[in-house]
């Protein structure tokens, strides 16, 4: 029965999902929506597939990691090269094509790289791994700074601290990439939310979730039980890349320029106080605290020089509301109302 | 080693010889033992916490570790599982060596095991762990889960069968969607078992299972134990405090203290034993 439960509440959300895009879509191509507002639909995409994604690490294996935009660094640039590579190379001039051959290849770089960086890091707990996180997503950002990619013709050329490569710059160190061609699209990143929900909400639901929640509510009865600890919080971990990989491929390509500055300590910070103001390991808090809080300081632009100041006043609020044992209860009984689906939900995406 | 020597061996440090209730016509002590300990040990910076501990168990053995407070015990269960890598001896599971293995590595080997702290995922449903239990037992692969293949559907169901004919053996399938964290103590321990049952192992090491229960939820658990032993064919060892409990159901009783066995042997050699006695009760006051 519980198969079935799952199953009916998924389809829910992604019908949620959906019935927020065409709204969305609908205010776009009716031209109600402010100027401002419709610039900042791809960056909600962007950030909500992060919060998704980071959720899957901090709330559902456990594991504090600060450097995820470390990750979304890697997809945006080897986003933005591939793309170039393509129309180069291929003369594929098709820019949904483009677009999402270059999202899987932000996304695959992105695993590679947290692979790489999975084997030193999961290895530590706590604390640690949360330091090592924040070290290594400063890593990719740095070296990301002096590197130089070129293309001439079908060749890609790569150089370290070293400009004068042949062909056109595509990626010019400290400088980022200039140029680049502005492919992304809203309905391509609201599918990418729909992938991100699929893959994470089925990975939940699935053996493979079960053994990476063990592993984070007691980690030696997992071991007794015969779980592999380290492949499940690498799995985790290294999904969580590549959706964040491909999130960054998005963004990459949302702008002509970007430079790796864009992809600070401050973005990493960002995604996970989505994560934490929706409820950690609550995959559709994030989603909501993801839309709001990218929305937020577009919206408090009337109040113009204390809008962060509003900005951070709303957090503290929200944090206090969501702490508060009165409000949570509400929710809970909402919730509740919601069905058994909903609850069996609450369950499996784990509290 | 030769045969007369192999056989010597066994007898020096078998617990019981074969007590035959009649409840298993056949038990294969001496070709296959499930676990056999030599000279098993372990230093914590010069502090032997478990000494020389020699033990074999046969298949559809039930034995009981008994011991005073800080005897070692739960370390040799620890040592047994390889929680800890014990620093002398070895370990033979089902005739394999475990030396350099891990906790996982001795899981699928057949050892499971029970906590004296109880350790359930406790923001989970009781069949949810019941089916991590279950997770080397019905497979599928990470992208079978997330694409849901055809696979997934088919060990889904397995999964969900199997986790419920498991929580029959106690009763428990009507309580398979309840949080495991909202059970009562005593459900919980009885979750425990079913847990490491879902493991299919060979041996399982219970902690203290009966820790917390009343007397007739001891009773009622004595004889699960039996109706486990006599089920699945395993041999089972147990770590308790109620003697009762321990008299009852265990066919060999091994006694430690200060990390060293000093008497094995029936529960009415155990009682009998002054040493046992001495360790338990003191020394009698001379004059």
């Amino acid at each position: 029965m519980k198969l079935k439960k799952s199953t009916i509440n998924n389809i829910i959300s992604y019908g949620i999902v959906i019935i927020a895009f065409i709204i969305c879509q609908s205010m776009i191509s009716s031209g109600s929506m402010s100027r401002s507002l419709r610039g900042q639909m791809i960056p909600i995409c962007v950030y909500i597939v992060m919060a998704v994604s980071l959720n899957l690490v901090v709330g559902i294996s456990g594991e504090l990691s600060l450097g995820h935009a470390g990750f979304m660094c890697v997809g945006a640039f080897s986003g933005i090269i591939a793309s170039a590579w393509l129309t180069a190379a291929f003369g594929l001039e098709n820019e949904i094509v483009r677009l999402i051959l270059a999202m899987i290849a932000g996304g695959i770089v992105a695993g590679v790289f947290g692979v790489l960086i999975g084997i030193p890091v999961l290895r530590l707990r706590g604390d640690y791994l949360a330091i090592v996180t924040l070290a290594f997503g400063e890593i990719i950002r740095n070296v990301l700074n002096c590197l130089y990619f070129s293309l001439d013709g079908r060749k890609l050329y790569v150089a370290f601290n070293n400009p004068a490569i042949p062909g056109t710059i595509l990626v010019n160190g400290p400088n980022g990439a200039k140029d680049v061609a502005k492919i992304s699209t809203f309905p391509v990143g609201f599918v990418l939310i729909l992938f991100a929900l699929f893959v994470v909400l089925n990975l939940v639901n699935s053996r493979s979730g079960r053994a990476i929640m063990a592993t984070r509510d007691n980690r030696i009865a997992a071991e007794a039980m015969g779980i592999n600890v380290t492949k499940y919080k690498m799995m985790a971990f290294v999904t969580a890349a590549v959706l964040a990989g491909m999130a960054g491929a998005l963004y990459g390509l949302n702008f002509s320029t970007i430079t790796a500055a864009k992809f600070k300590f401050d973005t990493s910070i960002l995604v996970l106080v989505f994560v934490v103001l929706g409820g950690i390991g609550n995959i559709w808090g994030s989603i909501i605290a993801a839309a709001l809080l990218t929305v937020l300081p577009e919206l408090l632009r009337a109040f113009a020089d204390y809008r962060m100041l509003i900005y951070a006043i709303v957090l503290i609020l929200v944090m206090l509301a969501t702490n508060n044992p009165m409000i949570r209860s509400l929710f809970g009984r909402l919730i509740h109302r919601g069905g058994p689906a909903a609850q069996a939900q609450k369950g499996g995406a784990a509290e | 080693m030769t045969q007369t020597e192999n056989k010597k061996r066994l007898l020096d440090t078998k617990m019981v010889p074969a007590p035959s209730q009649g409840i298993i016509p056949e038990r294969d002590y001496y070709s296959t033992p499930v676990l056999e300990a030599r000279h098993l040990g372990i230093e914590f910076g010069g502090l032997k916490a478990v000494e020389d501990f020699n033990l074999i168990i046969g298949k559809t053995e039930i034995a009981g570790l008994i011991g005073p407070n800080g005897a070692g015990k739960t370390t040799v269960f620890n040592l047994l599982t390889k929680v800890y890598q014990p620093t002398m001896g070895t370990v033979l599971v089902n005739g394999k060596d475990t030396a350099g293995m891990n906790t996982v590595q001795a899981n699928k080997l057949g050892i499971a095991r029970t906590f004296q702290n109880i350790r359930l995922f406790d923001n989970m449903t009781v069949e949810d762990n019941v089916r991590i239990g279950l997770h080397n037992q019905v497979k599928y692969g990470m992208f079978t889960g997330i694409f849901r293949l055809p696979g997934y559907w088919k060990q889904e169901k397995r999964q969900h069968e199997q986790a419920l004919e498991l929580l029959s053996l106690f009763d428990m399938q009507d309580l398979a969607g309840v949080r495991a964290g909202s059970l009562p103590y005593g459900a919980q321990r009885r979750l425990e078992i079913v847990r490491a049952l879902a493991t299919h192992p060979s041996l399982l090491l219970l902690d203290e299972p009966a820790a917390g229960m009343n007397p007739h939820e001891t009773e009622e658990l004595m004889h699960n134990i039996i109706k486990i032993r006599d089920q699945f064919q395993i041999a089972i060892m147990l770590i308790e405090h109620d003697m009762n409990l321990v008299m009852g159901i265990c066919e060999g009783i091994c006694v430690l203290n200060y990390g060293r066995i000093i008497a094995k042997g029936t529960a009415d050699e155990i009682q009998a034993n002054p040493t046992v006695i001495e360790a338990y009760l003191g020394k009698k006051k001379e004059g």
